[in-house]
């Protein structure tokens, strides 16, 4: 392989001028995180509600978070991400969208909500799945005792799915930090973007995503065994909560 | 809102999307499901072949592959491949390589650790008395796999195997970071190039929309028919 190698490429200056190379990796990693992180509070805050809704008896509740999930799993993220940062802005009034075009760090907030709305179609189909999981006759005894059924899903259904479904909801929270990456096409400079600036600037291609490899690795164990912990503190004797 | 919205845009640019872009698209869905299959029932077997080194190997690149954003595998196969190209024909250079072809490596290697997944969970559903009998009438390994297994895996898991190829399908649109022209590519094009990106966008979500859903409806269809066999 003709190939040069320099792994000292990290420590040496960028040229953007915010430090070194290492630098730029980080100040990527960091917004990766902070998008992760914005995205998922959107996901799990639409998707537990959406997932709540499928569930109740009612058929126009059930048939709207149906059509919610349907609408945002049926298309690529890209294109919801492109809809959201392109088209959205030229279909408001005018005023509108002269107002979200000039918004600073548009990129960072669509990715957060695209990302987030994204995911929360996913996160529903675990809740879904979490509260039908439970006996029937949870719901039914729950009932019986005089609760109202919004109290049911407070006291009694939710606290158990929730906590049955915590292994799919960490894989859920890694697919979020990955699918970050998908922003790089709307001009979020987050982990994958600095890696590909890297690699442009200095030519040092395997380097920087190596580099940018590892700290993906390092992100998901850090997650995995924090996940791990929590789903420990919070295991309901008796269950087989996770493997 | 929609009052100069123009549709004569997308009439025009039907050829070029559908013959030229969702070709693309369903060329390298089509091949990358197919050779994701292949090498990740391979991997499948080498997790489950009783062999630690092997096992670990495989679970190693599963757990890489799973753990890493695809835009970034897109990246990195986008420039390793013409070494890759180099170090497997022996020549004194990096291989040029096409955009197909290395988008086709790209997904066939990151879709294996999937399907590779959905495929030991298959074996692993089959009960140990199949393996066993087959091995009674003294078949060999490769036989049991072969005629007893691997088709009963292959069909309890076809429902999950086929929405990953769905998953795969709206994923392939990530190849526009290369700007390769497949279906969203083409409309981004004809987008920038005529400024006509409401329209545009628009009709592509609406077409990948139709697709996935039919797909996935179908899907949902195949799992009630089959689900009762047991």
């Amino acid at each position: 392989m003709n190939y040069h190698w320099n792994w000292r490429i990290f420590w040496e200056p960028a040229p953007n001028g915010t430090g070194t190379y290492l630098d730029m990796l980080l100040t990527g990693l960091v917004l990766t995180i902070e998008t992760a992180i914005c995205a998922w509070i959107i996901a799990l805050a639409f998707g537990s509600v959406v997932g709540v809704l499928r569930t109740l008896p009612s058929k126009t509740a059930s048939s709207v978070s149906f059509a919610y999930v349907e609408f945002f799993r049926n298309l690529p993220l890209l294109v919801q991400l492109f809809v959201w940062f392109f088209v959205l802005p030229e279909i408001l009034p005018q005023s509108w969208g002269l107002w979200l075009k000039q918004m600073p760090n548009a990129p960072f907030y669509t990715a957060a909500i695209g990302i987030g709305l994204f995911m929360s179609a996913r996160v529903a189909e675990q809740t879904r799945a979490g509260i039908n999981s439970l006996p029937r006759g949870q719901k039914l005894a729950a009932t019986a005792l005089g609760l109202t059924t919004a109290q049911a899903y407070r006291y009694v259904l939710l606290p158990m799915a929730f906590r049955i479904i915590m292994p799919p909801l960490t894989s859920e929270f890694l697919s979020t930090i990955k699918n970050t990456s998908v922003a790089i096409t709307i001009g979020l400079i987050e982990l994958t973007a600095e890696a590909r600036a890297m690699q442009e600037f200095s030519f040092q291609v395997f380097e920087a995503f190596t580099a940018a490899t590892v700290l993906y690795l390092l992100v998901n164990i850090v997650v995995v065994t924090a996940m791990r912990f929590l789903e420990r503190a919070i295991a309901i004797p008796g269950y087989i909560t996770g493997k | 809102m929609f009052a100069n919205f123009d549709f004569d845009v997308i009439r025009r640019s039907l050829g070029y999307l559908f013959f030229d872009g969702m070709t693309f698209t369903l060329t390298l869905t089509g091949l990358a499901a197919l050779g994701g299959l292949i090498f990740g029932t391979l991997i499948a077997l080498m997790r489950l072949s009783g062999f630690k080194l092997l096992g670990r190997i495989a679970g190693l690149y599963v757990d890489l592959m799973r753990s890493l954003p695809l835009v970034l595998v897109i990246f990195w196969f986008y420039f390793l491949v013409p070494y890759l190209g180099q170090w497997l024909t022996g020549s004194s250079r990096p291989v040029r390589v096409g955009a197909f072809t290395s988008s086709l490596v790209t997904f066939i290697m990151f879709e294996a650790a999937y399907f590779s997944e959905i495929m030991r969970a298959g074996i692993q559903s089959i009960s140990k008395g199949q393996p066993a009998a087959a091995n009674a009438l003294g078949l060999t390994y490769a036989q049991t796999m072969r005629y007893v297994v691997l088709p009963q895996a292959f069909r309890n898991m076809l429902p999950v195997l086929l929405t990953q190829t769905i998953v795969l399908f709206q994923d392939t649109s990530l190849v526009y970071v290369l700007s390769i022209p497949d279906f969203l590519g083409a409309a981004s094009k004809v987008a920038q190039r005529d400024g006509r990106l409401v329209e545009m966008y628009l009709f592509a979500a609406a077409v990948y929309f139709a697709i996935s859903s039919a797909a996935s409806f179908s899907v949902r269809r195949l799992q009630a028919r089959i689900s009762i066999v047991r």
